[in-house]
């Protein structure tokens, strides 16, 4: 057992856990992309940030790959970090406005806007879809490929690899696979629907009918709040 | 190159997978580019996923997956080349041997590729034959420059 700072309390944690593990036993929740439990982390995605040190030496660090260490200093929720998330968080949306993961975290975050190059992308380099296939799936059979900008995923020699066994694992857990839901702005770079959606069965009855139990999140039976809004402000 | 070539390779780094870039590297200087079955066999000696071995092969520029031609030219493109004059120089070397950037002739004669930067900004344009050192060029020093070959 050692013991870490963090968020100003002191607290035990098992020494070989990484920041994201200790947070996680302490209940402080820290959002992840290319991280999984099953899988070993990566550190790609930059979303699990966290500060580590004190002061002006502080410096921002990927929890899920910094492991603790006696008397590691660690904030979750500083300026900084929550600027610098968002930052990632508008970076991949840019790359793949398409993704229901990456719209769900900027609307989980308030990214209300993209001032980047919208590039479309069917992949944001995560790279899960390479570890589950390689520690899960015992597949091997994709990988990395190229670098800088031409960098993607691919089999050997971009040709139908004999060791895929088409289980499908790298599809079910790739974040840009699934696509996002469509709203009533589905073309748009950000959709923020969850922000700003309303389901309509709240006009007639107390609690939410919504039997698919997703609270109106696939934007069928939906208005815009800020519709809404505007015809009541018209009206007084 | 055959098999047992590259077996001697494989031993003379001990068959570890930590000395993968230097094997391809003799595979490629031997071969003169990395062919996907000793690719495959290599990925199978050494233990490691051939999805492994080909992030290798592919990240580095040094490494080709095409068979490259007996002489590889590298046309300089970076600031100070380009400011003088590279891509005339390529645009003239393209036309001349009848391929685009990236390319190998159909006699597997030359290859052609784009730097940024030879670290020898002054003697631009600049035109690397091999390890022979072409500067100052322009599009008349072309075809003299690829006779020589
Ligand atoms: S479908 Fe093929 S590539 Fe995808 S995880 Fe399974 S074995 Fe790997
Ligand atoms: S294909 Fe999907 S899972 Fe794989 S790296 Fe790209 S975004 Fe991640
Ligand atoms: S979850 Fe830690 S960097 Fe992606
Ligand atoms: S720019 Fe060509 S050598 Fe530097």
């Amino acid at each position: 057992m050692i013991t870490i700072r963090l968020n100003g309390a002191d607290v035990k944690v098992e020494e070989g856990w990484t920041i994201l593990e200790a947070c996680k036993f302490y209940g402080i929740a820290i959002p992840t992309l290319c991280y999984n439990e099953g899988l070993s982390p990566y550190g790609g995605c930059r979303l699990c940030l966290v500060e580590i040190g004190e002061g002006h030496r502080a410096k921002l660090a990927s929890s899920c790959t910094y492991p603790v260490e006696e008397g590691l200093a660690v904030h979750t929720d500083t300026k900084r970090v929550i600027e610098t998330r968002k930052m990632m968080i508008e970076l991949m949306l840019s790359i793949s406005p398409n993704s229901k993961v990456i719209q769900d975290l900027a609307s989980k975050f308030g990214v209300t806007k993209v001032r980047f190059k919208i590039r479309n992308e069917e992949c944001i380099l995560c790279g899960l879809c390479v570890r589950m296939c390689r520690e899960q799936m015992d597949g091997k059979a994709i990988g990395f490929q190229k670098r800088g900008y031409k960098r993607k995923i691919s089999t050997p020699f971009d040709i139908r690899s004999e060791e895929c066994r088409l289980c499908g694992g790298c599809i079910y857990i790739c974040p840009a696979c699934q696509l996002r839901c469509q709203g009533p702005e589905a073309d748009t770079a950000v959709c923020n629907a969850c922000l700003t959606m309303d389901p309509t069965c709240l006009d007639h009855y107390d609690e939410l009918q919504c039997w698919m139990y997703d609270a109106g999140r696939c934007g069928t039976c939906v208005r815009e709040k800020i519709e809404k809004e505007k015809t009541v402000s018209s009206k007084s | 190159m055959d098999f047992d070539r590259v077996d001697k390779i494989l031993k003379a780094y001990g068959m570890k997978e930590t000395h993968l870039v230097s094997i391809l590297l003799d595979i490629q200087t031997e071969a003169n580019f990395l062919p996907r079955e000793i690719l495959s066999y290599v990925a199978k000696k050494l233990g490691i996923p051939l999805s492994q071995v080909c992030r290798f092969a592919t990240f580095y520029k040094a490494f080709s997956l095409k068979p490259r031609g007996r002489h590889v030219i590298k046309t300089c493109l970076g600031t100070a080349c380009h400011v003088r004059g590279a891509v005339k120089v390529l645009q003239t070397i393209e036309r001349e041997l009848g391929i685009r950037d990236g390319d190998t002739t159909r006699d597997f004669k030359f290859t052609l590729e784009t730097v940024n930067c030879l670290g020898a900004c002054a003697l631009g344009p600049l035109v690397v034959i091999d390890n022979d050192y072409y500067g100052q060029m322009n599009t008349t020093k072309v075809p003299k420059m690829l006779k020589d070959y």
